[in-house]
C-alpha cells in the first residue's frame, strides 16, 4: 500500500505569533518554522503502517516556496520514502492545496492519503474534505485510531460527545487529530539518510492547476489583551457582580 | 543562536531539543534537589539515546558511533549545556583517547563503551595535582609483566559508577633541558581489580545530581597490557582529550547563557514595577544587551575553535581562549539573570538559582580560567624565548 502523506511548513508551536506593524499578515521575518504538529501526527502514522508492514512506500508532499523542502526534509527523517515539493510562490488556499493534492494523488495513485486535520497557522480544516471530493474518495477525518482490514479502513473519529468508528473503503483519505498518536523524534543516522532520499518538484503546471485565489486577507490582528480580574469582598458581591455586570446569571 | 547551520544540523538540533525538552528538563529540579539520578532513570534516558543515535555520537563510525564532526559535536554540547549533567551525562560521549585502545582492549573497552554497555571514568586530578599535574603522585612501578599502582584520585565526575577508569600514573622519571619531568602513563583499570576501590566524593554546590568519585590505588596490580597507548606517553593522550574536552565546555556555557537569557528575557517583558515591564528600565534592558553580545562573542568563539578542529588547525590558545571567555562569560550572564529576577532568581521553585550554581564550576573544571590565560600568554611569550 502507497500512503501520501501531506506536510505543511508553518510557524513552530512555541513561537508568539505578532501581526505585522501594518495589520496586513502574521510577522513571520527571522520566526522558526516547523512542520505543522497535526501533519507530523500523519507522517508518523504512516511510517508506523510502514513499520507494520501495511505500507509499502511513504510519499510526503508539500506546497510551497524552497523553504518547504525543510519540512519534507524532516518527514524523511521521521521515515518518509521520498518526497515531492508543489513548488508556489504564492500563499495558497485550501481549495487550490487540494487541486494540487488531488493533481499528485492522480500522477502516484496512493491508497491512502493522510493529512492533518487542520494546520496551526489558518485552522482551516478545509483541505483533507475538500480533497476527498475532488479525488472522490471516503473520508474519515479528526481520527484517533486507524486500522487498515484487508482492503478497508477503520477508522476512529472523534466527535462531539464521544468516538466514531467508520470502515471507509480504500483508496480513501484521511485527517489526523491529536491523540492518534505521539510523533517521535527523527533519529541521528535517520537524519543522515534523510539527504539521500529522493525528492521531486513538480510545478502547479505539471498537476493542470492554475493557482487562483477566491479569497482576500483583509486585517490580522492580535487577539484583545485580558483584563486583569478582580477580587470579591463576598458572596453578595459576586453575585451582584455576575448579575449586573457580566449578566452570566440573572 | 544565530548560527548557519546545514540541513543535517538543523533537523538533528529540532530532534535533540525535543529528546532533551522530554526526557531530561522534568527531572532537572527533583534530581538536583536529591543530589543523584535514580537508577532506573539514567538507564530509561541511555536506552532512549542509543535509539536516537545520540549516544556515542562524537566517535567515529568505524567503530559504531555517530560520527559527528566537531562543528556538529559543539551544537551538540551547546545544548547539552542547557540541561543537568547529572542527567544528560547519560546521552555519552565517550572519551576519545579511548581511540587509542588496541588489540584486546578494543573489545574489552572501546566497543562497550560505545554500546553502552561500559562506562569509562577519567582519572587524572589528585587532592595534591589539580593544576599542577605534573605533582601526582600516583605511581605504577614495574614488577615483571606487571605494573604495581599505588595513589588516589578525586573529582572524578561521571553519571553514574564506572565500570573501570583511565588512571594516569607515573611510571618514571625523564631527565629534560628543563629539569627532571614524570613520565605519566595512562592504564585502563578494571572495578572490582584487587586494590582499586571507588567511593563517593564530596558534594558539590555545581551540578548536584552529576556525581564525583574518589578512587584510590593500594597495590592494585595490572597487567602491561592495560597500558593505554604507549607507556610514558599518558600526557599526550591527554592532552589531546583535554584539548577538544575545553571547547565542550565552552559550548555547554553559551548552551547555558542562552537558557538564562531567555529566563530573564522573558521575565524583563513581563514582570511589572512601577506600573511598566522591568526590561523597559534601562538598568534591566541593558544587561540584557550585555548578555546577548558576550554570548554571541562566545558562541563566535567556540564554532571558530570547532570549525579550525575540523580542519587540523585548532591551537591550544584557540580551545583555551573560548573555553575562558565563555566560561567566564555565562557566570556574569547567571549573576545577572538572579539580578533581573531579584527574590525569585534565587528561590528553588525557580531554575535559576541551580543553573547559576551550576554555572560556577565551568570556571574551574576542564582547567582553571587561570590555567587557560597561562597557556594563552605562553603562546604569546614562548616563541619570544620567555
Amino acid at each position: 500500500m502507497k500512503v501520501l502523506v501531506a506536510v505543511k511548513r508553518v510557524v513552530d508551536y512555541n513561537v508568539k505569533v505578532r501581526a505585522k506593524a501594518d495589520g496586513s499578515d502574521v510577522d513571520l521575518n527571522n520566526v522558526k518554522m516547523a512542520i505543522n504538529p497535526f501533519c507530523e501526527i500523519a507522517v508518523e502514522e504512516a511510517v508506523r503502517l510502514k513499520e507494520a508492514g501495511t505500507a509499502t512506500e511513504v510519499i510526503a508532499v508539500s506546497i510551497g516556496d524552497k523553504a518547504c523542502q525543510e519540512q519534507i526534509r524532516t518527514a524523511l527523517a521521521l521515515g518518509a520514502d521520498r518526497g515531492i515539493q508543489v513548488e508556489t510562490e504564492s500563499n495558497v488556499e485550501p481549495l487550490v492545496v487540494a487541486k494540487l493534492l488531488k493533481g499528485v494523488v492522480d500522477k502516484e495513485q496512493p491508497q491512502l492519503v493522510i493529512l492533518g486535520k487542520q494546520s496551526i497557522d489558518g485552522d482551516n480544516n478545509q483541505t483533507g474534505q475538500m480533497l476527498g471530493a475532488l479525488a472522490n474518495m471516503p473520508q474519515g477525518t479528526f481520527a484517533s485510531e486507524v486500522v487498515v482490514d484487508g482492503d478497508k479502513l477503520n477508522v476512529t473519529r472523534e466527535v462531539d460527545g464521544g468516538l466514531q468508528t467508520v470502515s471507509l473503503n480504500l483508496p480513501a483519505v484521511v485527517t489526523t487529530d491529536l491523540r492518534l498518536n505521539e510523533p517521535r523524534y527523527a533519529s541521528l543516522p535517520n537524519i543522515m539518510k534523510a539527504k539521500k532520499k529522493q525528492l521531486d518538484v513538480y510545478s502547479p503546471a505539471d498537476l493542470g492547476v492554475e493557482v487562483t485565489s477566491h479569497l482576500t486577507q483583509v486585517s490580522v490582528e492580535p487577539p484583545a489583551e485580558r483584563q486583569a480580574g478582580i477580587k470579591v469582598e463576598d458572596v453578595d458581591q459576586l453575585v451582584d457582580k455576575l448579575k449586573n455586570e457580566a449578566k452570566v446569571i440573572s | 543562536m544565530n548560527f548557519p547551520v546545514t540541513e543535517e544540523q538543523r533537523m538533528f538540533l529540532d530532534s535533540l531539543r525535543g529528546f532533551l525538552e522530554k526526557e531530561i528538563y522534568p527531572h532537572e529540579a527533583e534530581t538536583d534537589r536529591a543530589g543523584e539520578v535514580p537508577e532506573e532513570l539514567g538507564e530509561h534516558i541511555k536506552r532512549r539515546a542509543i535509539e536516537m543515535g545520540f549516544y556515542a555520537a562524537n566517535l567515529p563510525e568505524s567503530v559504531g558511533g555517530g560520527g559527528l564532526d566537531y562543528t556538529t559535536m559543539g551544537l551538540f554540547e551547546r545544548e547539552l549545556g542547557k540541561v543537568s549533567y547529572g542527567l544528560g551525562g547519560h546521552l555519552a560521549r565517550p572519551t576519545e583517547i579511548l581511540l587509542a585502545c588496541e588489540g584486546d582492549q578494543v573489545d574489552g573497552y572501546l566497543k562497550p563503551c560505545v554500546t553502552g554497555e561500559k562506562h569509562e571514568s577519567f582519572a587524572l586530578t589528585e587532592p595534591g595535582a589539580g593544576s599542577d599535574i605534573m605533582s601526582m603522585s600516583t605511581k605504577a612501578v614495574a614488577d615483571g609483566d606487571d605494573y604495581v599502582i599505588n595513589g588516589m584520585k578525586h573529582f572524578i565526575s561521571t553519571p553514574c559508577v564506572p565500570d573501570f577508569a583511565i588512571v594516569f600514573a607515573a611510571t618514571g622519571v625523564d631527565d629534560t633541558p628543563r629539569g627532571p619531568r614524570k613520565r605519566v602513563t595512562a592504564f585502563l583499570v578494571d572495578r572490582g581489580e584487587k586494590g582499586f576501590t571507588i567511593q563517593r566524593g564530596p558534594t558539590c554546590a555545581a551540578q548536584r545530581a552529576y556525581r564525583t568519585y574518589e578512587l584510590s590505588f593500594d597495590d592494585c596490580r595490572v597487567n602491561r597490557r592495560q597500558i593505554l597507548g604507549e607507556e610514558g606517553k599518558g600526557l599526550e593522550l591527554s592532552d589531546k582529550w583535554l584539548g577538544m574536552g575545553r571547547v565542550w565546555v565552552a559550548a555547554q556555557s553559551c548552551g547555558k547563557a542562552e537558557r538564562l537569557l531567555e529566563l530573564a528575557t522573558d521575565w524583563a517583558a513581563t514582570r511589572k514595577q512601577f506600573g511598566k515591564p522591568i526590561g523597559s528600565f534601562q538598568g534591566t534592558s541593558f544587561k540584557l544587551a550585555d548578555m546577548a553580545t558576550e554570548l554571541q562573542a562566545a558562541d563566535l568563539m567556540t564554532m571558530h575553535a570547532c570549525r579550525q578542529a575540523d580542519n587540523g588547525l585548532m591551537r591550544p590558545e584557540d580551545a583555551a581562549m573560548a573555553k575562558l571567555y565563555a566560561s567566564e562569560m555565562v557566570g556574569r550572564v547567571a549573576d545577572h539573570t538572579v539580578q533581573i529576577f531579584g527574590g525569585m532568581g534565587l528561590m528553588e521553585e525557580m531554575p535559576i538559582e541551580r543553573l547559576w550554581r551550576d554555572a560556577r564550576i565551568e570556571r574551574i573544571w576542564d582547567g582553571t580560567s587561570e590555567i587557560q590565560r597561562h597557556i594563552i600568554a605562553r603562546s604569546l611569550l614562548r616563541p619570544l624565548g620567555a
